[in-house]
C-alpha cells in the first residue's frame, strides 16, 4: 500500500517548541511522515497532542515568538520549505499548499464579499484582473457545489450558512490548484449532515485535481471514511502509523486501542463507555518514561523509566510501545 | 450604500449625538462663512475698548478695542483646524505604531510600547508647552505639539485591537494564502480595528481644541491668528469688570467641545453596537 510515486510532502524529524513563562514546551517531537499524490493522510489525537501545531508548521504559520521549528525538514515535491525566504514562502502558501481551517465562521474576513476574498488568492498568485477573478470565483464556487454562485459571490460571510462558508473556504483553498491541501478539523464546526457533504466534496476534488490531503482530526469516523493512512499522535509524537484498514482492524498501541474503544461507544447502544482514564500529561510535567504510561492499561515497569522508540513491528507499521514491540521486560 | 444607512439609523437613536452633530455643524458653518459674512479684521481696533455686548458691536470689544465677534468667528477656524489636524496626525501616528506593535508582537511590541509609555508618563500639557516653546509658535508647531502628546492613547488602543484580531482565523487564512504582512495589516485587519479608533480620535478633537486654547491662553498660540484661548487670555486682567469678554470665547469652547463629545458618543453607539446596550 505504499505510494508508487515520489511523495508530494515529506516531513522528517520535525520538532516544534514553544517558549512560555514556565519553560520550553515541545509541542511536536521528531515527527516524520510522507504523503503521496492523491493520498489522504490523517493525523489523529486528542487536544494538545500537537496535531494542529504540526499542520501549522507545514506552512510555517507558527507564531514566532513563542513558537519555533527547532529541527527537521519539510519538503514539498523535493523543495525544502524550512529554509525558504519570506517572499518564496509566500509563493508556496496558497499556491502549492492550501489550508482549510476549523471554523468557517471565523476564517473569512467579515467585511469583504466572498468574491473579493477568493479573488484575493487569484490576484496574489496568478495576477489575474478583476473581471477574470470574478469569473474564476464563480467557477470555483460552482465546483464546490455552492448554488447560485453569481449571487453568492457578491454576498458577505454573514449571509452564508456554516456549511456554505466551509465550501467557500474550500473554494478559496482550491483556487490555485494546490499540490497539498491541509484540512485542520474541517468538519468539527459543522452539522453532521453537512459534515458528510464536505468530506465527500474534499474526497471528490482530491481525486479530480490529484492533490495530496493532510487531514487533521480527532474524529475517527471522519478518518474511517476518508483516510488512506493514519498517524496517531500523543504528546507531540507519533505513537503509531498504519493504513486506515489496519488501524481499525488491528490497533497495536494501547492509546490507539483506547481511542477506538471510546469511539465504538458512539455507534452501539448498551455498551459501557470505555474512555481512556486520566488526561494528557501537562507539558511541564512529562513522565520520564513513556508519556502514555500513566494512563495505559498494559503498562509494564519498563514504561516508567525508558522512553520507547518508534519501531516497525511489521513492515510499514511503526509503533511506539514496548508491549506492542514485544520488548517489555 | 446600505452600510451608511445602517450607520445613520444607529447614530440617530442617540438624541444627544444628533444635537451634538447639529451644534457642531453650526460651529463649522460659522467658521467657514462667518468671516466672509462679517468681514472685520479681528486685530483691528474698531472702537472704544471693553464695550459690553449688544451695543455698537454685537459681542462688544476687548481691552484693546477689537471686535469680539470677529475674534470668535476667526477663532472658530483656528480651533477647528488645529483640533482636526492634530487629531488626524495623532491618529495616523498612533494607529501606525499600534498596528505594528500589535501585529508583530514580541520585541518590536516591547520597544514601541516603551516609547509610548514614555510619552504617557509625561504630563501632556507640559510637554506641549515645551514643544511649542522650543519652536516658534505657529499653527504648524502647535498642531504638531498637540499631535505629539495625543498619539500614545491611540497607539495603545490600536495595539489592543490588533492583538485581538491578529490571532483570528481569517488572519491566519490570509497568511496561509501567502498575503504579505503590509496587506494583512492595512487591508484586512485595519478595517476591523478602526471603529473604536474612530471614536477615540473624534473625542481627541475636543481635547486638542482644549489644549490649543490652553496654549493660546498662555500666549503660546500663533501670534498672527486670533484663537478662543488667546481671547480668554487677553480678557483675564479684566475678569471682574468685563466678565463677558472671557465668558463668550469660554462658552464657545465649552459648546464646541461638548458637541464633539456628543458626536463621539454617537459614533461609539453606531460603530460599536456590541457596547451599546448598557
Amino acid at each position: 500500500m505504499t505510494a508508487p510515486m515520489p511523495p508530494v510532502l515529506a516531513v522528517e524529524g520535525l520538532s516544534v517548541e514553544f517558549r512560555t513563562a514556565r519553560g520550553v514546551v515541545r509541542a511536536v517531537d521528531d515527527l516524520s511522515f510522507t504523503i503521496g499524490e492523491g493520498e489522504t493522510v490523517a493525523i489523529v489525537g486528542e487536544s494538545g497532542s500537537g496535531k494542529s501545531t504540526a499542520a501549522m508548521a507545514m506552512l510555517r504559520l507558527i507564531a514566532d515568538p513563542p513558537g519555533r521549528i527547532v529541527a527537521g525538514s519539510i519538503r514539498l515535491d523535493g523543495q525544502e520549505l524550512l529554509t525558504l525566504d519570506d517572499a518564496s514562502l509566500r509563493r508556496v502558501r496558497g499556491r502549492q499548499i492550501a489550508m482549510i481551517f476549523q471554523d468557517p465562521m471565523m476564517a473569512l474576513n467579515p467585511i469583504y464579499t466572498i468574491e473579493r476574498q477568493i479573488g484575493e488568492v487569484l490576484r496574489l498568485h496568478l495576477g489575474v484582473g478583476r473581471a477574470e477573478a470574478f469569473a474564476q470565483t464563480v467557477e470555483l464556487l460552482r465546483l464546490v457545489g455552492v448554488p447560485a454562485p453569481e449571487d453568492r459571490a457578491r454576498q458577505y460571510p454573514h449571509n452564508l450558512s456554516g456549511g456554505m462558508r466551509q465550501r467557500v473556504m474550500i473554494a478559496m483553498a482550491l483556487a490555485c490548484r494546490p499540490r497539498l491541501l491541509i484540512a485542520d478539523e474541517p468538519t468539527t464546526a459543522l452539522d453532521v449532515t453537512v459534515q458528510a457533504q464536505v468530506l465527500e466534496l474534499i474526497q471528490e476534488l482530491k481525486t479530480r485535481l490529484g492533490m495530496a490531503v493532510l487531514l487533521i482530526t480527532h474524529d475517527l469516523g471522519v478518518v474511517a471514511e476518508t483516510a488512506h493512512r493514519v498517524i496517531v499522535m500523543y504528546t507531540g509524537g507519533k505513537v503509531e502509523e498504519a493504513t486506515a484498514g489496519q488501524l481499525f482492524a488491528d490497533p497495536r498501541h494501547p492509546y490507539t486501542q483506547g481511542l477506538l474503544q471510546a469511539a465504538k461507544w458512539e455507534e452501539s447502544d448498551g455498551v459501557e463507555l470505555r474512555e481512556i482514564p486520566g488526561t494528557v500529561p501537562s507539558p511541564f510535567a512529562m513522565p520520564t518514561g513513556c508519556s502514555f504510561a500513566p494512563r495505559c492499561a498494559a503498562v509494564v515497569p519498563r514504561c516508567q523509566t525508558d522512553r520507547p522508540a518508534l519501531t516497525e513491528i511489521l513492515p510499514g507499521r511503526p509503533v511506539r510501545c514496548f508491549v506492542a514491540q514485544g520488548a517489555a521486560r | 450604500m446600505n452600510g451608511l444607512a445602517l450607520f445613520w439609523r444607529r447614530y440617530r437613536r442617540n438624541r444627544g449625538a444628533v444635537a451634538g452633530a447639529a451644534t457642531l455643524a453650526l460651529v463649522v458653518v460659522a467658521a467657514l462663512v462667518g468671516p466672509l459674512l462679517y468681514p472685520v479684521d479681528p486685530f483691528d481696533m474698531v472702537g472704544r475698548p471693553s464695550q459690553p455686548p449688544f451695543g455698537r458691536f454685537p459681542l462688544g470689544t476687548d481691552v484693546a478695542g477689537r471686535d469680539v465677534l470677529a475674534g470668535i468667528l476667526n477663532g472658530a477656524r483656528i480651533s477647528l483646524v488645529i483640533g482636526i489636524l492634530a487629531s488626524l496626525a495623532a491618529t495616523l501616528l498612533g494607529v501606525l505604531v499600534g498596528a505594528i506593535a500589535g501585529y508583530y508582537g514580541g520585541r518590536i511590541d516591547d520597544m514601541l510600547m516603551r516609547v509610548t509609555e514614555f510619552f504617557l508618563t509625561i504630563p501632556s500639557f507640559v510637554l506641549a508647552v515645551v514643544v511649542v516653546a522650543i519652536f516658534q509658535p505657529t499653527v504648524m508647531t502647535v498642531t504638531c505639539a498637540i499631535a505629539i502628546v495625543s498619539w500614545p492613547s491611540v497607539a495603545r488602543l490600536a495595539r489592543g485591537e490588533f492583538i485581538a484580531q491578529r490571532d483570528r482565523e481569517y488572519v491566519k487564512g490570509c497568511r496561509a494564502i501567502g498575503m504579505p504582512d503590509w496587506e494583512i495589516i492595512l487591508l484586512q485587519i485595519m478595517p476591523n480595528a478602526l471603529p473604536p479608533v474612530i471614536v477615540v480620535s473624534s473625542l481627541m478633537v475636543a481635547t486638542a481644541i482644549l489644549t490649543e486654547s490652553g496654549l493660546s491662553f498662555l500666549g503660546l498660540g500663533d501670534p498672527n491668528l486670533v484663537s478662543w484661548g488667546y481671547m480668554i487670555g487677553v480678557a483675564r486682567t479684566v475678569l471682574r469688570t468685563a466678565w463677558w469678554m472671557a465668558a463668550i470665547p469660554g462658552a464657545m469652547i465649552l459648546v464646541t467641545v461638548l458637541a464633539i463629545n456628543l458626536v463621539g458618543e454617537g459614533l461609539n453607539d453606531a460603530l460599536n453596537p456590541k457596547l451599546r446596550r448598557r
